[in-house]
């Protein structure tokens, strides 16, 4: 396939979407799925072959809405269908009044969870078909990835991402052309891009979603991101927990390579590059990239000392690029738009936006993007506030990594520097939201728990002091922690964040030190009383 | 653990075939251990020693190696699967939904089934967070999603499987 094939299949596929009247979507991702609509979709399908006006039913990624889901959206005007059954199908087909169906519909346009919506890396989930790559092409798929092969120079490439000023969706905020121009200027035969699609953070299903609903735009993104820095062969690492997103990006890869969008000679252009997957087998420290890369070479997945940084020596020791699956979703559309386009949307330091997967006590429960620099309490009144009505005590995000930021302090723009100064950090878009009823304490010694679980192992101050850490909050759950238990507690956190090997160490007692900074009357309430 | 163990004598099952066709496709390298392991466990359900010991062989790495693999991650069991498997996810939505009550009460009926003298009829696993917090708290049985199940659900789920 040449750029002209490429106009020429998206225009054929429009033009056969264009024969259908009435077009339904209807949500497969894994959340959808679970409570039945690849069984609602049959049906609907079943139903639309026999009906009078020509509608077609397909099948797209996450709408967002996840806990109100199975959801079906009908094109034409917009109309979101919460929790449809089989029984809806007559309605929403014939298109027949059914006032039950009616009192779940909203509109994307005006719902409150949906308004205040920027969708970009999103902007694809619920109107392509993942399954069919040239629904991807016929929303411009790929057009991204033509434009930079044939029009642009690789450090054309680079300098248009360094404009935009992306900057790491996987948490740290790393800025991307920056990493990229340290990969692209590496002298090597070989060199990697690495997608880290190792989603670790309980609490956070951005990138499962993604990855899910719109597989292309992650390939288009690395393919973009080879050429820009001189790779040939990529990596998706994705965790083992997400089957449905494997079996997608597995078939979506096998579309690209037929269509000669991935493969040799992509576009019929002098440009190679292959992706493969690797599926990880359940171990969160693998997200952090030297951990990965130790296990996409089949190792146990074990951090080592940086430097020296992947962009030097990286998987196998060669130059790798590693970017995590949101920063790639971003790669096309500044590309398209270029990189002026994006750097406009956001805050002066964080450009663009930033999906949040919304859940907790909060009375819906999905995904949300928003540019960068909205207050979390926007997002938190997008979600509907607390269900019934009840008051938030503090949202968590970073998960546990990162940490929580209290009621008061919800006006914090998102932005990765704001939310570092109140103590949490981005981390890669898990937004939990707490209500008066969460105890903190027991919050603190979940997440610890968490780290005590997932430490590796290798160095001393993560793999003891998770230990102890949990040990002294347990004391605390117990009510018969003491004043000197919570100097040791402080302490211990000091310890693990300045001597831990990785980030996981590092970050490991963020959890505890905000809860205890800004929620310290719990901790003392379950302190051992003194005998008086 | 020796590299000289013998062959494991199952070559007349059809499981060993697609066994050694998924080690072959990888061109028995050693990097693709992670994912031979993955096969291995889809196959024959855990990872015995004799399988580890195959995979060292034919992957021409030391044993430690291989068992210090299949140790480190999660996914990997070194027993057979019991009859039923609940799988209570723990992430922070499911957490602050009450899966520490779902845990207990699904451990409570593993630690029943085992004083029957039932040990292999049901086991209890936790998950990190499996992203589909819209359904919270769940649970996954024999690989099915209950969503925004309570701990009453889950004890009449359980009896319907006979778990």
């Amino acid at each position: 396939m040449n750029p002209d094939d490429l106009s020429e299949r998206a225009d054929a596929e429009r033009g056969r979407t264009g024969k259908f009247q009435e077009r339904l979507h209807v949500c497969t991702a894994a959340s959808c799925q679970a409570i039945g609509s690849d069984g609602l979709k049959a049906g609907m399908v079943a139903r639309a072959k026999g009906a009078r006006s020509a509608v077609e039913v397909v099948g797209t990624g996450c709408m967002g809405l996840c806990s109100k889901g199975p959801l079906v959206r009908r094109e034409s005007d917009g109309a979101l269908f919460l929790e449809v059954t089989g029984d809806d199908a007559p309605a929403l087909i014939d298109g027949t009044s059914s006032p039950t169906l009616e009192g779940r519909r909203v509109s994307v346009d005006t719902h409150p969870f949906f308004a205040g919506q920027l969708r970009i890396v999103l902007e694809n989930a619920g109107r392509v078909d993942p399954e069919r790559i040239d629904s991807y092409i016929a929303a411009g798929g790929y057009g991204a990835l033509a434009k930079a092969l044939t029009q642009m120079s690789p450090a054309e490439v680079v300098a248009e991402v360094t404009t935009a000023g992306l900057r790491g969706r996987g948490g740290a905020g790393y800025p991307t052309g920056v990493k990229w121009q340290l990969v692209g200027k590496q002298q090597s035969d070989t060199k990697y891009v690495v997608c880290n699609a190792d989603e670790g953070d309980p609490g956070a299903f951005m990138d499962r979603s993604v990855l899910e609903g719109d597989p292309h735009r992650v390939l288009e993104g690395m393919a973009i991101a080879a050429y820009a820095v001189g790779a040939t062969l990529g990596y998706i690492y994705v965790r083992g927990e997400y089957g449905l997103a494997i079996t997608r990006l597995q078939a979506a890869i096998k579309q690209a390579e037929k269509e000669g969008l991935l493969g040799t000679r992509v576009l019929d252009t002098s440009f190679h590059f292959s992706v493969q997957i690797r599926i990880g087998a359940g171990a969160f420290v693998c997200g952090e990239e030297t951990a990965l890369i130790a296990s996409i070479e089949g190792k146990r997945g074990e951090p080592r000392p940086r430097p020296p940084y992947p962009p030097e020596k990286g998987l196998w020791g060669k130059p790798t690029l590693i970017n995590n699956v949101e920063t790639f979703a971003n790669v096309a559309p500044i590309v398209t738009r270029g990189g002026a386009w994006f750097a406009g949307i956001g805050t002066e330091k964080s450009k663009g936006t930033k999906v949040f997967a919304v859940a907790g006590k909060t009375a819906l429960t999905g995904l949300i993007e928003v540019p960068m620099g909205t207050p979390v309490r926007r997002i938190v009144e997008m979600a509907g506030g607390v269900a019934g009505g009840g008051k938030v005590k503090a949202i968590q995000t970073g998960g546990p990594s990162g940490g929580c930021v209290p009621e008061r302090l919800l006006d914090v723009p998102v932005d990765y520097e704001s939310l570092v100064a109140v103590g949490s950090m981005m981390g890669s878009g898990g937004m939990i939201v707490m209500d008066e009823a969460t105890s903190m304490v027991d919050v603190a010694r979940y997440f610890m728990e968490f780290c005590r679980d997932e430490s590796c192992g290798k160095c001393v101050p993560c793999r003891a002091g998770t230990v102890q850490m949990h040990l002294l909050l347990e004391k605390f759950c117990a009510g018969e922690a003491t004043e000197a238990d919570l100097a040791l507690l402080r302490s211990l956190a000091d310890l693990l964040r300045n001597t831990s090997l990785c980030g996981l160490g590092q970050s490991a007692p963020n959890p505890v030190m905000t809860a205890l900074r800004y929620f310290p009357h719990e901790f003392a309430a379950r302190m051992k009383k003194e005998p008086s | 653990m020796a590299t000289t163990a013998p062959a494991v004598p199952d070559v007349k099952d059809n499981r060993a075939k697609l066994f050694e066709r998924a080690m072959s496709r990888h061109g028995y390298a050693a990097d693709a251990l992670i994912e031979v392991l993955h096969t291995a466990q889809e196959l024959f359900g855990f990872l015995s020693m004799e399988r580890l010991r195959e995979v060292a062989r034919k992957l021409k790495l030391p044993p430690s190696r291989v068992l210090g693999v299949a140790t480190f991650y999660n996914f990997f069991s070194l027993r057979p699967k019991a009859e039923h498997t609940a799988l209570v996810c723990t992430g922070t939505a499911c957490y602050v939904a009450g899966s520490r009550g779902l845990l207990d009460a699904a451990q409570h009926r593993c630690q029943q089934a085992i004083a029957r003298g039932q040990p292999e009829k049901l086991g209890v696993q936790q998950a990190r967070c499996i992203g589909s917090c819209g359904l919270a708290p769940v649970v996954v049985l024999d690989g099915r999603i209950l969503p925004k199940v309570s701990v009453g659900a889950l004890e009449q789920t359980l009896d319907e499987v006979g778990a």
